[in-house]
C-alpha cells in the first residue's frame, strides 16, 4: 500500500497552494495533486491587479510562481496525476489517480471551474482555429483583425480590453442589454475607442472550412438573425468565449453535497458532508470568486484539516 | 527540440522526407510553456523515428494562420509537405500526443 500522508489536496490553483502553504507549515505531511498547468485559470491572467500585495509584478504566472516558492519552502510536495476516482468511506481516504494511487488522512477538494463553453454548431471544430478561451494564448494572431468577445461579466470585459492591443476592433456581444462586469471596469471598456457592444445577442453558429470564415448572430429580442462574414484580406477574425465557469466537481456527483449546477456546498468552515473532506476556492458554492477569496479558502480549509487530524488520528 | 521559424520551416518541415511534430508555441501562452518540457520527454522517446521541431507563432504569425493555426498550444504532424494530424488546447495533452505520434511510427 502506498504512504499515509496526513493531507492531500487535489488542485494547484491559488487555494490549493494557500492549502499546501497552511498545511505543511502546520506540520502536516502534505501532498498537493495536479492534473494540469499549476496556477488554474489564474495562470493565464495577464493582469491580476485586485490581489493584495501582487503588483508591481501583477502577473498570474508571476503570482503563482511566488506561491509555488512559498508552499515549496515550507515543504509541501507536488505531484501531476489526474484523480479520476476516490473511496471516502474509510477513516483513511483513498485517491485513485491515472498514474498512482494516493491515501490520506484528510482531503482538501480545490478543484477549481474550468470556462463555460457556447455548445453551439462548429465551435469545437473551430476551436484553435478563431474560438479561442484564452487571450493571453492567442490574441496575437488577431492582430489588426475583427475580433468578438462573447460575454459581459468582468472577464469577459477585461479580456476584450487586453485584446485590443493587438486587434483592429473588439466587440462584445452579450446576451443582455448591460453588462455584469463591475462598474470601474465597464467604465473603462465605454471609453475605448476600439471596444463596440452588441447588446441583446447570441451566437448560434461558428462556420468554417479548418478556420473561422463566419458566425451566425441573434438578436434574442427581436429574433433577427445575422452572418458576419470575415473580411477578404484576412480571411478570419477571432471569437473569444468568456460566458462564466462550470465547476470541476463532477466525479464527487452523489458523494459530496453539491448545489444544482454543481457548486460544492459546504460551510464557512469548508467542511463538507463528509468528515475529513474539505473543499477550498471557486469549486464551490460562493458569492465572489477571486484569487483572494480562493487563498482565504485554502487556509482556513488546511487548518480545519489539521484540527481534524489533531482529534481524530492522535494516538 | 530544434526551434525553427518562417524562413526555416519549408526547408525543416515541408521539405523534410520524415515525419515532423511541430510545437506551435509563444511566449505569453502558460499552457505552451507547461506542455513543452512534456513534449522534449516524448522527443528523448521518439525522436529516432520523428523529427520534432518548435515554432514561437509570435515571430511567424502569417505563416500560422495560412498553416490553419490560430490556437495554442497546437501540436502538428507533417508529412510530405502537409499537415497530416494536430492537437490543440485542451486536447493537447501528452498522453494524447503520445497516442498521435504512435499513428505515425
Amino acid at each position: 500500500m502506498s504512504k499515509i500522508y496526513d493531507l492531500i489536496i487535489i488542485g494547484a490553483g491559488p487555494a490549493g497552494l494557500s492549502a499546501g502553504l497552511y498545511g505543511a507549515r502546520g506540520k502536516l505531511d502534505t501532498l498537493i495533486i495536479e492534473k494540469d498547468r499549476t496556477g488554474g485559470q489564474i495562470a493565464t491572467t495577464e493582469e491580476v491587479a485586485n490581489y493584495p500585495g501582487s503588483i508591481p509584478d501583477a502577473s498570474g504566472p508571476s503570482l503563482i510562481a511566488r506561491m509555488v516558492e512559498q508552499v515549496e519552502e515550507f515543504g509541501a510536495q507536488r505531484v501531476k496525476d489526474s484523480i479520476t476516482s476516490f473511496d471516502f468511506s474509510g477513516k483513511v481516504k483513498i485517491l485513485n489517480g491515472e498514474k498512482e494511487q494516493y491515501q490520506a488522512k484528510a482531503v482538501i477538494v480545490a478543484t477549481g471551474a474550468s470556462p463555460r463553453k457556447l455548445d453551439i454548431p462548429g465551435e469545437k471544430e473551430l476551436t484553435g482555429k478563431g474560438v479561442s478561451y484564452c487571450a493571453t494564448c492567442d490574441a496575437d494572431f488577431f492582430t489588426d483583425m475583427q475580433v468578438f468577445v462573447v460575454g459581459g461579466g468582468d472577464s469577459a470585459v477585461e479580456e476584450a480590453m487586453y485584446l485590443t492591443k493587438f486587434a483592429e476592433k473588439v466587440t462584445i456581444v452579450h446576451r443582455r442589454d448591460e453588462l455584469s462586469a463591475a462598474k470601474s471596469i465597464q467604465e473603462k471598456a465605454f471609453q475605448n475607442p476600439k471596444i463596440d457592444f452588441m447588446w441583446d445577442t447570441v451566437v448560434t453558429e461558428i462556420k468554417g472550412d479548418g478556420i473561422v470564415e463566419s458566425c451566425v448572430f441573434k438578436n434574442i429580442k427581436t429574433g433577427e438573425l445575422h452572418e458576419y462574414f470575415a473580411d477578404e484580406e484576412m480571411g478570419t477574425f477571432g471569437i473569444f468565449v468568456f460566458t462564466g465557469y462550470i465547476p470541476q466537481t463532477e466525479i464527487f456527483k452523489g458523494t459530496l453535497d453539491m448545489n444544482p449546477v454543481g457548486y460544492f456546498m459546504a460551510d464557512t468552515l469548508m467542511k463538507t458532508n463528509i468528515d475529513g473532506v474539505f473543499v477550498a476556492g471557486d469549486c464551490r458554492e460562493k458569492l465572489l470568486r477571486q484569487v483572494v477569496t480562493a487563498t482565504a479558502d485554502g487556509a482556513i480549509a488546511a487548518i480545519m484539516a489539521e484540527k481534524y487530524i489533531d482529534h481524530n488520528f492522535s494516538e | 527540440m530544434l526551434a525553427i521559424d518562417k524562413d526555416t520551416f519549408e526547408p525543416e518541415v515541408l521539405e523534410s522526407d520524415k515525419h515532423v511534430l511541430v510545437d506551435f508555441w509563444s511566449e505569453g501562452c502558460e499552457p505552451c510553456k507547461a506542455l513543452m518540457p512534456e513534449i522534449q520527454d516524448l522527443e528523448t522517446t521518439y525522436g529516432e523515428s520523428i523529427k520534432f521541431v518548435k515554432m514561437d507563432t509570435t515571430k511567424a504569425r502569417r505563416l500560422a494562420i495560412k498553416e490553419k493555426v490560430l490556437g495554442l498550444p497546437t501540436i502538428a504532424i507533417y508529412k510530405d509537405g502537409k499537415k497530416v494530424d494536430e492537437l490543440t488546447k485542451e486536447d493537447a495533452t501528452k498522453s494524447n500526443v503520445e497516442a498521435m505520434i504512435k499513428k505515425y511510427i
